[in-house]
């Protein structure tokens, strides 16, 4: 009898601490505090970081521009579909979101839902261009810093959306919940590849591990809704396309576990 | 004993990011004040763009400029994908109507 009313109420403590701690988790990011962005500026990488990144980036590029190739001439409306999402990447990628959890602006990628539409490889490419045309006109990343901005949005970004995507239907998830994964994993991932790549560039003689946790840890308050928020979108667009045109969409996105 | 460390433990990462180290002006643009403070405290301080648009409100007007480009690049190739609804039945409706006697003419009220 005793053991039964100690152990009902550890059980008691145990959800009160359970319910307080994720109160405190969410409403936690709502205290306003400046955070981290991705593009990173001109000049900041050092020139050996700066082409390690570059030359890391180039395959993927001309694996995205063979594949334009061969799609373009399987499938008539392809090129549109390209011209289309590489617009909305260079949109959505240079436009300040506030974000009022941190006080500050950031900006989502818009590479999940272009991995989904025109695959992986393609989204390197117009991430690249959106990227170049950024940092050439609009003060926004930098030539120097590129590589290591189309690695983290373009290369990262779409093949951690695409992977989400595909993993999620593969395990039978309805398609918005892939969606929705493919949006928030692709946003995330290119944060966590921005951190690393600063990190890596900039430890100097302090440790690796304490500064890409202090920029990922930094990134939090304004990634999580932004995050969220393109995951939102990523499932507003798929669900659009569904409705209009639905041969524009991969099998998966119809139901199908391809 | 396991659900609340797990939790605990988001709680102190989620409130550790809040308290961020670096302090930027409210509703700045984070991808250029702090990733550049940062970089500056590594002794890397960020340059100026090769094209240095960042200059009174010449970037107010490459943005815009952008936003035209990109706003026109993007409708164009929406309306080549996705043709207006609406106006294909108009039309095909129209078609229909001027083979049927007594069909409402082009530009009345139709149905």
């Amino acid at each position: 009898m005793e053991n039964n009313k100690s152990e009902r109420f550890r059980r008691s403590v145990r959800q009160r601490q359970g319910a307080v701690a994720l109160l405190a988790a969410l409403l936690a990011p709502a205290w306003p505090a400046p955070a981290f962005a991705m593009h990173i500026s001109e000049g900041i990488l050092p020139l050996p970081w700066a082409l390690l990144w570059g030359a890391a980036a180039i395959p993927f590029i001309a694996w995205g521009l063979r594949d334009l190739r061969s799609r373009s001439e399987e499938t008539p409306w392809f090129k549109p579909l390209v011209g289309l999402v590489g617009a909305a990447v260079f949109l959505i990628s240079c436009m300040p979101i506030p974000v009022p959890t941190a006080g500050t602006c950031s900006h989502p990628a818009g590479t999940g839902l272009a991995a989904i539409l025109i695959g992986p490889g393609l989204t390197v490419v117009v991430a690249s261009i959106a990227l170049t045309l950024q940092a050439l006109f609009l003060a926004h990343g930098g030539l120097t810093t590129l590589g290591a901005n189309i690695l983290a949005m373009g290369v990262v970004g779409a093949y951690t959306g695409y992977g989400a995507w595909r993993i999620a239907r593969r395990v039978g998830l309805p398609w918005p919940v892939a969606a929705f994964l493919a949006g928030l994993l692709s946003d995330w991932a290119t944060y966590a590849m921005t951190s690393f790549e600063l990190a890596t560039a900039l430890q100097g003689s302090g440790s690796f591990t304490a500064m890409f946790s202090m920029l990922l840890i930094a990134f939090v308050p304004t990634q999580i809704p932004l995050g969220i928020l393109e995951g939102f979108l990523c499932v507003g667009a798929i669900k659009f396309i569904r409705g209009r045109r639905p041969e524009l969409l991969p099998a998966a996105a119809m139901g199908g576990a391809s | 004993m396991k659900r609340p460390l797990w939790l605990a433990a988001l709680v102190l990462i989620l409130l550790l990011a809040s308290r961020a180290p670096v302090q930027a002006s409210p509703w700045a643009g984070v991808d250029e004040t702090v990733i550049e403070k940062v970089a500056e405290a590594a002794g890397r301080p960020a340059r100026d763009s090769l094209i240095n648009t960042d200059q009174g409100d010449i970037l107010l007007f490459v943005f815009l400029l952008a936003g035209i480009a990109g706003g026109f690049a993007a409708g164009y190739h929406f309306r080549a994908l996705f043709p207006p609804r609406g106006r294909n039945e108009w039309r095909g409706k129209i078609r229909r109507g001027s083979a049927m006697q007594g069909a409402a003419p082009l530009g009345g009220k139709g149905e």
